[in-house]
């Protein structure tokens, strides 16, 4: 009975999900796999590639502002992009239900297709597999994989932070998780609230090339803005102060968390990069990602310091301060 | 008042009491925003917030989450819950456990989606897991008549609600620890209204201000608590007068004592508290889980794991001064349910508080 299982929390991103990884790396452990960033870096006959691969269980999978085809291609592009490459071709598998109508299928794949066009990835190789009704999900589940090439001399390690460094996100956060809670819990919060779902790769690239001061690049999804500032705090052994009045939270994903229990700094982004750069570059920084339509509401949230170093500390709007700590399972609604 | 005023007032005011201050946040959701906005870190010391019993999930016994697992186990059962219970370790493991291993255990947001679930499998057994205080049984007492009035035969509530007034009660009758005031409960009062704390006030002079939960709110009713103790007073006052009246929600309490009636029940770590809990009237006895599933018995099985949530719940000690606190007891690993709850002091403690150490 006392044998330990995978519960969902596993899945959540935080660290229940790191007992997985470090059975992986204990039998598998490689240089490469042992960076543990979102993509492995590789050395192919003297060209740096990047090579990734997800899955997508999203439920449902059609939701305001995406669907499972349109996040296949983002996640994966934006996992390429946060370490220092350009994507260029990708694979696509598809696991499908039997029952799942055809028309429901071609959507999808429509989706991945101008998701792909406007990222500018080819689909190059794929796999289908049919399991019997009601094991997979809401119909489907979608795995993905790329590999780009990496711009030439950039590192966008999280483990670069510095003290001096300040600390860049491009947008609003929280959006793409309570959008998903929204949709499949039927909570009917009134609201034009959508997913922020997007691929950054032109907008990385526009940074790599054109500003030095690049130290790290991270997508806060799973776990959300916490997660990502912990790890990069964690693997820079640094500490990260940030302050809350500067963290841009929509009204509706502030309603919905308050409502719910959750911290908007926990929730998932699928469309969002925090980047952490040189003093000295951040108004570049700034201006590149609020010129670019993913970025337009990007802000300096904070910076990277000598003092309490692995922890990321918020300043509160009141000028109280607390940890932010790295999320542990997934985001379960409280009873009040 | 801005929030650098409120505190430079709290301060001036505890420097004038000259003594330490205890004053208790009733509610989970207090603690919580006490925690995230940092306020701790701003008060003086002479003023200490300690944390109440008004975690739902904390509170419920050992033996609810055994029954509410043994009532999963059987195939023809779907079981319903609000999130916070999945991962509170019964005597048996977990709800999450149970899921894990293949039980129909589906996390719901609102009492209604219970219903509604049990709509749609007329051929399954639902049951809800009531537990929580004021502000939610309003919404299932509400389910029960609607499953009453539309003749949905296959719907349930394990029941474990709660009511919070009895507790404060209690903690006022007990000489474990001190309070010198009550943050009470926002959310709570809006369906109670806040004439329900006048026994508090009148039997053992004890201050009490319901209060919001934006920092501001918070503050601003420490400071009115404040106010009272210099006065010498003890009264009921309203900070949250954006949402909380004297008589509170009628319509809600109408619903609850229609289909509840007060019953004594077990608290974590305070033992039996007279006519604290609510159980379901007779009127509407197909609906109790209890009675309608009768064939599952589940003892009490006594557990020494060395957990002072029972301490931590009556503010009989802080967290960091159980022995299990950050090394066997995590949130990856809970021992007890108030490292488990999202608004468990335990918690509450483990993610915000090391700054302070």
């Amino acid at each position: 009975m006392n044998r330990k299982i995978i519960t969902s929390a596993h899945g959540g991103g935080g660290t229940a999900t790191k007992e997985i990884i470090d059975i992986a790396r204990e039998y598998l452990g490689n240089p490469a796999l042992d960076q543990l960033g979102d993509s492995a870096l590789l050395d192919l006959d003297g060209t740096g590639i990047a090579f990734t691969t997800d899955s997508y269980v999203i439920d449902p999978i059609f939701f305001p502002g995406g669907d499972i085809g349109k996040i296949a291609v983002c996640g994966t592009v934006n996992d390429i992009a946060m370490e220092g490459a350009k994507p260029l071709y990708m694979s696509l598998s598809l696991i499908l239900e039997e029952g799942l109508e055809f028309e429901l299928l071609e959507r999808v794949i429509a989706s991945v297709a101008s998701a792909a066009r406007e990222a500018g990835v080819l689909v190059v190789t794929g796999d289908t597999k049919v399991v019997e009704h009601g094991r997979a999900g809401g119909g489907l589940f979608i795995n993905t994989a790329a590999v780009g090439r990496r711009y030439e001399g950039c590192d966008t390690s999280v483990s670069n932070a510095a003290p001096g460094d300040l600390v860049v996100v491009t947008g609003t956060i929280g959006d793409h998780g309570v959008t998903i809670i929204n949709e499949r819990e039927e909570l009917e919060l009134e609201s034009g609230l959508k997913s922020d779902v997007a691929a950054l790769n032109t907008l990385v690239e526009e940074l790599l090339t054109s500003v030095p001061g690049i130290k790290s690049l991270r997508d806060p999804t799973r776990g959300g803005l916490a997660a990502a500032l912990c790890d990069i705090a964690g693997a820079s052994k640094a500490g990260i102060e940030i302050e809350e009045v500067k963290i841009k939270v929509k009204r509706e994903v502030k309603a919905a968390c308050d409502l719910l229990g959750f911290d908007p700094l926990n929730i998932a982004n699928e469309g969002k990069a925090v980047i952490v750069c040189s003093e000295d570059s951040a108004d570049e920084v700034l201006k590149i990602c609020r010129d670019n339509e993913f970025g337009r509401e990007s802000v300096l949230i904070g910076s990277v310091v000598s003092e309490h170093p692995e922890t990321v500390v918020l300043r509160t709007t009141m000028g109280g301060k607390r940890i932010v700590d790295m999320p542990r399972g997934e985001n379960l609604p409280r009873i009040c | 008042m801005n929030v650098d005023k409120l505190i430079e007032s709290i301060s001036n005011k505890s420097d004038r009491i000259g003594r330490k201050v205890n004053l208790m946040e009733v509610c989970g959701t207090h603690t919580m925003a006490a925690f995230r906005s940092g306020i701790r870190t701003r008060l003086p010391q002479q003023v200490r917030l300690l944390s109440g019993p008004g975690c739902p999930v904390c509170v419920t016994s050992d033996r609810y989450i055994d029954h509410a697992i043994e009532l999963a186990m059987t195939e023809n059962r779907i079981i319903t819950t609000f999130g916070d219970m999945m991962r509170v370790p019964g005597s048996r493991g977990s709800l999450s456990l149970a899921k894990a291993r293949g039980k129909d255990i589906r996390v719901i947001y609102s009492p209604q989606q219970a219903l509604v679930a049990a709509r749609k499998n007329p051929g399954r057994e639902v049951v809800f897991l009531g537990v929580g205080f004021e502000t939610t049984t309003p919404l299932v007492a509400w389910t029960i008549q609607n499953a009453f009035s539309q003749k949905i035969p296959n719907y349930s509530v394990l029941c474990a609600h709660k009511t919070i007034m009895p507790a404060m009660r209690a903690l006022c009758d007990s000489d474990d620890v001190r309070v010198d005031g009550f943050l009470c409960p926002g959310h709570v009062s809006v369906i109670t209204g806040a004439e329900i704390y006048q026994p508090l006030c009148r039997e053992y002079h004890a201050p009490c201000v319901i209060a919001g939960f934006e920092p501001e709110d918070i503050l601003l009713s420490i400071d009115m608590l404040l106010n009272q103790i210099i006065s010498g007073e003890a009264s009921v006052e309203i900070q949250y007068t954006r949402s909380v009246t004297t008589e509170g929600n009628k319509l809600a309490q109408d619903c609850v004592n229609d289909v509840f009636e007060p019953c004594d029940v077990p608290w974590r770590g305070m033992g039996v508290i007279p006519s604290s809990g609510l159980s379901v009237r007779s009127s509407y006895k197909g609906y109790d889980a209890e009675l309608k599933f009768p064939d599952i018995r589940v003892n009490e099985v006594k557990r020494d794991t060395g957990c002072r949530c029972g301490d931590v719940l009556r503010a009989v000690i802080t967290p960091s001064e159980c022995g299990l606190f950050k090394k066997e007891c995590t949130p990856d690993n809970p021992i007890g349910p108030c490292m488990v709850s999202s608004e468990g002091t335990c918690a509450a403690y483990y993610r915000y508080s090391r700054i302070d150490e």
